[in-house]
C-alpha cells in the first residue's frame, strides 16, 4: 500500500510466534491502556474536602459519570515508566531528525525553569511582584536581537508555526498601514508546509518559486515573479539555510528584489542553528524571522511540544508587533504593556495568545545562552555544520547527494538514487536504522528531491558517535546494494512494534478508547 | 564547553577528513562580507554554578504564589500537583523525544496521547479530542476558524463573559484573516442575551462557562438557538478542574469545546507553556486542527498507535491545510494526563468539590465586609466582587502586604469605568483558612 509519495503505509502481514506467556520480552514490557487497568473507585491523590453547607453551583451540577479511571501512585509510576521505555530519545542515542535540531537538553535548564520564582508565578500578578520575570524576558529578547541583528522582538508566539503566523500578521498589518492591497506571497517549493499554510490562513495567495538544479532559489526567478505580479507581492517566505541544508547564495539579491517590489522578507528561522554567531539574518535584509527556541536554544522537544517561537522584526515591522510588549524604564524597572493605548509608539496588530508567551521555555533558552555565551554559541554552530559535513563526507561514495556543489550547512540531504533497483525504499532504509539502534533521519522531506533523507546530527554528537553512525549507514547502503532486502522489508524487527498500519488508522479512525461491547450470554 | 564533545584536535581531523582546510570553507555559501569576523557582543560562556547564581538572583525578584495568601485565577490556576507528575515528565524518553514520526519507537508518546484524547473527550462529554493545542486562548481561535470551515460562514459571535485576552486573540485572527465578528460587551452579571445576536450569517457563538467573571451559564438553550440558525456552539472553559463538578459542555449541545488544561499537572509558570484542550463531534473530525493519535495494528497484528488523519495537516496539505499548527503541547499534555490518571473520577470530583467549598467560604467571608458585594448567582472556584472603590489600587495596596487579592478587571478591560470597581477572586484547594482570614481582614482595612 503506497501513498502518493510512494511511501508504504500498510505493512506486509507477518506471522508471529508467541515467544512468552505474557507477551513481554524481558525489558520490553507490554502495557495495557489506562482504561483497561484503571478503576473509577480508587484514586492516587488524597484530598481533604472541607465541610460546607450548601453550594453555589445553581442548577449546573454534573449529572452523569465522567468515565475517568485512576491508578494509585505505584501503579501510575509503573504505567508511565513502562510507556516511556517504548520511546527513543536524544538521551538514548543519536536522533538525526533533519530540520528538527535534536540537540542535547541540559538538565541545568530544567532546574532553572523550576525555581519557584519562575514556575510558581502567575502571569497576571501585580507587575511590581514580577519584575524578575519581566527582566528575564526582556534580557532574552535583547540576546535574540543581538544574535539576529534585528531591530526588535515579539516574544509571545507559542511555537514556530505560531511565530510564523505572527510575522506574517505583522507584514499584513504593515501592508494595510500603507493603504495597499497586496495579496501574493512567494513561497519556494522546498519550504516547510507550515509556510504556505500560514500564508493561506491570512488570505494570501501562495505563488510557488521553483528551486534551481542546485537546490537553491534564484534571485532572477524572484525578480521575474515580482514583475509578473507587480504591486501585489506582500512578501516572500524563505527558509535560510534552506530545507535542503544549503545557505541561499543569492539571499541578499532576493531580499533586494522583494523590497524593490514593495514586499517584505519573511525568513523561516528553523535552521538558525547553522549560523548562530556566524551570520546575522538582519544583515541579509530579513524583515521578520521566527526563532524556534526548542531547536536552536535546546528547550526540550517533549514528544512534540511545547515549543516557543519569538519573532524578530525589522524597523519597518517593529511598530506592528503584537501585545504584550516589555519596556525598560529609565529607573531600571520593567513595564509590561498590555494595551495599545498605553504606549503611543506602538501600533500593534493585536494579540497572539493570552498572557505573555512560553516563560518556562524562556528560562531554559536563556540558561542555554548564558552557558554557551558568544564564544560557545559560535562554536556550537560550527560544530553542527562540521558534524553534518563529516557524515556527508563519510557516506557520499555510497549514498546519493543531490546537491554536491555546495557544502552542507547543519544538515546533510540525500535522495534515494542510491537505492535504485534494490527494491528498498527510503522508508525501508529508515526502518532498518531503527533496528540498528538509531532514530531515523527525516524522510520524504523536503519534497523537492525524490525519497529524501535529511540528516541533522547537531553539535551534541562526538566524533566517536558519528563514526559508528557513518559505519552503520555504509553497512546498510551496501546491504541494500547486495540485495539483502529482508533486512529492510522486515524492519523494524526489534522495536516494541513492527510496522504499523497507517492506512487502517486513517480509514477506520479509532481516536479514543471505548468500552468493549458486552458479550452476549452464551448460556441463553 | 561542557555541552560540546569535540576537542580542537577532533575538529582538525574531521575537517581534514572532509577535505577542507578550515571551518569557514564549510560556510562557502555565505556571502563573505556577511560572515561575522568576531564574536557577538554578548558575554562569554559561564559555568553551571555561575548560570545558577544568575538565574536564582533574577527569580528572587519575583513574588512566588506560595509566598503569601494568593487568590488570583483569571485563566491560570494554582493547584497542588503530586510530585510524581514532575518526576515522570522528566523521564528522558518523554522529555527528549520529538513528535512521534516513527511510531515503532514512539509508542510511549502515542499511547499517552491516545489516553489523553480519551480523558479529554470523556471530561468534556464530546466524541473526539485532539492531542492538544498551545493553550486555551489559541485553541479558542482555532475553534472559531474550524466553525467557519464547517459552516462555510465567516462570522463569529463572542459572549461578553469570554476571557478578555481570549476575545482579543480571536479578534486578531478574525481581523487579519478578514472574517467578521460580533462582540458582546463585558458581562459580569451573566445577564447577556446572546441568543438575540445569532443570525443566519453566524458561523458560531463562543461562550465561556464558568465565565471570566465566574458565572455558570446554561449552554443548552444557546446551542439550540445556534443550531436553529445553522451555527455551531463553541464552548470555552479556562479552569479544567471545574469539569469535575459542573455539567460538561458536551451534555449541553456544544459542537466544539476548547479550554485551558493548565489547572491539571502544570504550574502557573508566568503564563506558559500551557496545554490547550480541543474536542468536537465525530462528524467534524476531519475539520479539526491539530494532531491526532489513533489506534491500529502492527505487522504482527498487535495493537499499536500512530499519528493519523494527517491529510488535514500542513505538511501534506500545505496551503489547503486545516491549520498551520504543527506541534501540540506534548509534555504539558503528559503532565495533564498523569495528574488526571492519579486523580481519576473519584479524585477529580473531590478536588473540584474542595475548590468549590473553599470558594464558597471565601465568598461568604468577603460578602461580610461592608459595601463589598458578590455579583455571582452561581460560580465554581472563582467569582466577582464589587468594591466600594477602584479595584486596581486595592490590589496594589494588598500586594505590598504580600497578599495577591485577585484580578482587578480594569487590568484587562481598561477604559471602562463601569468595571473599575470589580475584582475577580479565585480560591482553589490551596487556599487555606488562615490565608482567607488574612485577605478578608486586610481588604476590609484598605477599603
Amino acid at each position: 500500500m503506497l501513498n502518493r509519495d510512494d511511501r508504504p503505509t500498510r505493512p506486509e502481514p507477518a506471522t508471529r510466534r508467541r515467544e512468552t506467556f505474557t507477551g513481554n520480552r524481558a525489558l520490553q514490557l507490554e502495557e495495557p491502556l489506562l482504561f483497561e487497568v484503571g478503576r473509577t473507585d480508587v484514586t492516587g491523590v488524597d484530598i481533604d474536602v472541607p465541610e460546607h453547607a450548601g453550594d453555589r453551583l445553581g442548577r449546573h451540577r454534573r449529572k452523569a459519570p465522567i468515565g475517568l479511571p485512576a491508578l494509585s501512585e505505584p501503579e501510575a509510576l509503573r504505567h508511565y515508566v513502562r510507556l516511556s521505555q517504548k520511546n527513543y530519545a536524544i538521551d538514548s542515542g543519536l536522533y538525526p531528525l533533519g530540520s528538527c535540531t535534536m540537540k542535547h537538553n541540559p538538565r541545568l535548564n530544567e532546574a532553572a525553569a523550576r525555581l519557584p520564582g519562575f514556575a510558581d508565578l502567575h502571569p497576571l500578578a501585580p507587575q511590581a511582584t514580577v519584575q524578575g520575570a519581566l527582566e528575564l524576558i526582556h534580557e532574552l529578547g535583547r540576546w535574540l536581537i543581538e544574535i539576529t541583528g534585528m531591530h526588535s522582538v515579539a516574544m509571545s508566539p507559542k511555537a514556530g508555526a505560531h511565530g510564523e503566523l505572527c510575522g506574517m500578521m505583522a507584514i499584513k498589518a504593515a501592508v494595510r498601514a500603507r493603504g495597499e492591497d497586496r495579496t501574493i506571497v512567494l513561497v519556494p517549493e522546498s519550504a516547510h508546509g507550515t509556510n504556505p499554510a500560514t500564508a493561506a490562513l491570512l488570505g494570501f495567495t501562495v505563488v510557488a518559486v521553483p528551486a534551481r538544479e542546485d537546490g537553491t532559489v534564484a534571485a532572477a526567478e524572484v525578480r521575474r515573479l515580482a514583475g509578473e505580479h507587480e504591486g501585489r507581492i506582500a512578501a516572500i517566505m524563505l527558509t535560510n539555510p534552506n530545507t535542503c541544508g544549503l545557505f541561499e547564495p543569492e539571499v541578499c539579491e532576493i531580499a533586494a528584489a522583494v523590497h524593490a517590489a514593495g514586499g517584505y522578507f519573511y525568513c523561516d528561522g528553523a535552521n538558525l542553528n547553522a549560523i548562530l554567531g556566524k551570520v546575522k539574518p538582519g544583515a541579509l535584509g530579513v524583515d521578520a524571522m521566527h526563532i524556534n527556541l526548542h531547536k536552536t536554544f535546546s528547550t526540550p522537544h517533549g514528544g512534540g511540544g511545547p515549543g516557543a517561537g519569538p519573532v524578530v522584526l525589522s524597523e519597518a515591522l517593529a511598530p506592528h508587533a503584537p501585545l504584550p510588549a516589555i519596556l525598560r524604564g529609565t529607573d531600571g524597572g520593567y513595564r509590561l504593556v498590555e494595551h495599545a493605548e498605553d504606549e503611543a509608539a506602538l501600533a500593534p496588530f493585536g494579540r497572539m495568545t493570552a498572557f505573555h508567551g512560553q516563560m518556562g521555555m524562556f528560562v531554559r533558552a536563556y540558561a542555554w545562552m548564558l552557558s554557551h555565551g558568544a564564544d560557545g554559541m559560535r562554536q556550537a554552530a560550527e560544530d553542527a555544520v562540521l558534524n553534518a559535513n563529516y557524515v556527508r563526507a563519510g557516506v557520499q561514495d555510497l549514498m546519493s547527494v543531490p546537491y554536491p556543489a555546495h557544502p552542507a550547512m547543519h544538515e546533510a540531504l540525500f535522495d534515494d538514487g542510491f537505492l535504485d533497483g534494490t527494491g528498498v525504499t527510503t522508508l525501508d532504509f529508515a526502518k532498518a536504522m531503527i533496528d540498528e539502534g538509531f532514530h531515523p533521519m527525516t524522510v520524504y522531506f523536503p519534497l523537492v528531491v525524490h525519497g529524501a533523507m535529511l540528516v541533522e546530527p547537531t553539535e551534541s554528537e562526538s566524533r566517536a558517535s558519528l563514526d559508528v553512525f557513518v559505519a552503520t549507514l555504509r553497512d546498510l547502503a551496501m546491504a541494500a546494494k547486495r540485495g539483502q532486502t529482508e533486512r529492510f522489508k522486515d524492519a523494524p524487527r526489534f522495536a516494541p512494534r513492527r510496522r504499523l498500519d497507517e492506512t487502517r488508522a486513517a480509514r477506520q479512525p479509532v481516536l479514543k478508547w471505548s468500552p468493549p461491547e458486552p458479550i452476549e450470554d452464551a448460556a441463553e | 564547553m561542557r555541552y560540546l564533545p569535540h576537542t580542537d584536535q577532533d575538529r582538525a581531523e574531521m575537517l581534514a577528513a572532509i577535505g577542507v582546510s578550515g571551518i569557514d570553507d564549510l560556510f562557502a555559501g555565505v556571502p563573505r562580507d556577511k560572515l561575522l569576523g568576531g564574536l557577538l557582543d554578548l558575554p562569554r560562556r559561564k559555568t553551571e554554578l555561575e548560570v545558577t547564581r544568575t538565574l536564582r538572583a533574577i527569580s528572587r525578584k519575583n513574588h512566588a504564589a506560595a509566598d503569601g495568601p494568593f487568590f488570583l485565577g483569571a485563566g491560570a490556576y494554582r493547584h497542588s500537583v503530586p510530585a510524581a507528575v514532575d518526576h515522570l515528565i522528566q523521564r528522558s524518553e518523554f522529555l527528549t523525544s520529538y513528535t512521534p514520526y516513527q511510531p515503532e519507537i514512539a509508542q510511549g508518546t502515542l499511547q499517552y496521547l491516545f489516553e489523553f484524547q480519551t480523558q479529554v473527550a470523556n471530561l468534556t462529554a464530546m466524541e473526539v479530542a485532539n492531542a492538544s493545542m498551545y493553550d486555551g486562548s489559541t485553541a479558542a481561535g482555532e475553534g472559531v476558524l474550524m466553525a467557519h470551515r464547517v459552516t462555510k460562514r465567516r462570522k463569529a459571535v463572542l459572549s461578553g463573559g469570554l476571557h478578555p485576552q481570549y476575545r482579543d486573540v480571536i479578534a486578531t485572527l478574525s481581523d487579519l484573516a478578514e472574517d467578521r465578528l460580533a462582540v458582546l460587551p463585558p458581562d459580569p452579571m451573566g445577564a447577556e442575551d446572546i441568543i438575540a445576536a445569532i443570525d443566519g450569517e453566524t458561523s458560531c457563538v463562543v461562550v465561556q462557562s464558568p465565565s471570566f467573571y465566574g458565572q455558570l451559564t446554561d449552554l443548552a438553550p444557546i446551542a439550540e438557538a445556534a443550531h436553529r440558525h445553522g451555527a455551531l456552539l463553541v464552548a470555552v472553559f479556562t479552569e479544567v478542574v471545574s469539569l469535575g463538578l459542573v455539567e460538561p459542555p458536551g451534555a449541553q449541545g456544544a459542537d466544539i469545546v476548547v479550554g485551558e488544561g493548565q489547572g491539571l499537572g502544570n504550574p502557573l509558570g508566568f503564563g506558559g507553556p500551557y496545554v490547550g484542550l480541543f474536542a468536537t463531534r465525530a462528524k467534524y473530525v476531519r475539520q479539526m486542527p491539530g494532531r491526532l493519535a489513533g489506534e491500529t495494528v502492527d505487522a504482527e497484528g498487535r495493537r499499536g498507535f500512530v499519528l493519523t488523519l494527517s491529510t488535514r495537516e500542513q505538511h501534506i496539505r500545505r496551503d489547503k491545510a486545516t491549520s498551520n499548527i504543527c506541534t501540540n503541547s506534548g509534555l504539558c499534555a503528559l503532565a495533564f494526563t498523569i495528574h488526571m490518571t492519579l486523580l481519576g473520577e473519584l479524585g477529580l470530583r473531590r478536588l473540584a468539590e474542595a475548590n468549590h467549598v473553599r470558594a464558597c467560604r471565601l465568598a461568604e467571608a468577603l460578602a461580610g465586609i461592608p459595601a463589598v458585594e458578590v455579583l455571582n448567582g452561581s460560580f465554581f472556584n472563582e467569582f466577582t466582587v464589587r468594591l466600594p472603590r477602584a479595584a486596581a489600587p486595592v490590589v496594589d495596596a494588598l500586594a505590598k502586604e504580600g497578599i495577591v487579592a485577585g484580578l482587578p478587571v480594569s487590568r484587562l478591560e481598561p477604559g471602562r469605568p463601569e468595571l473599575a470597581d470589580l475584582l475577580v477572586v479565585a480560591a482553589t484547594e490551596t487556599a487555606i483558612d488562615e490565608d482567607m482570614a488574612r485577605f478578608t481582614e486586610a481588604l476590609e482595612a484598605v477599603l
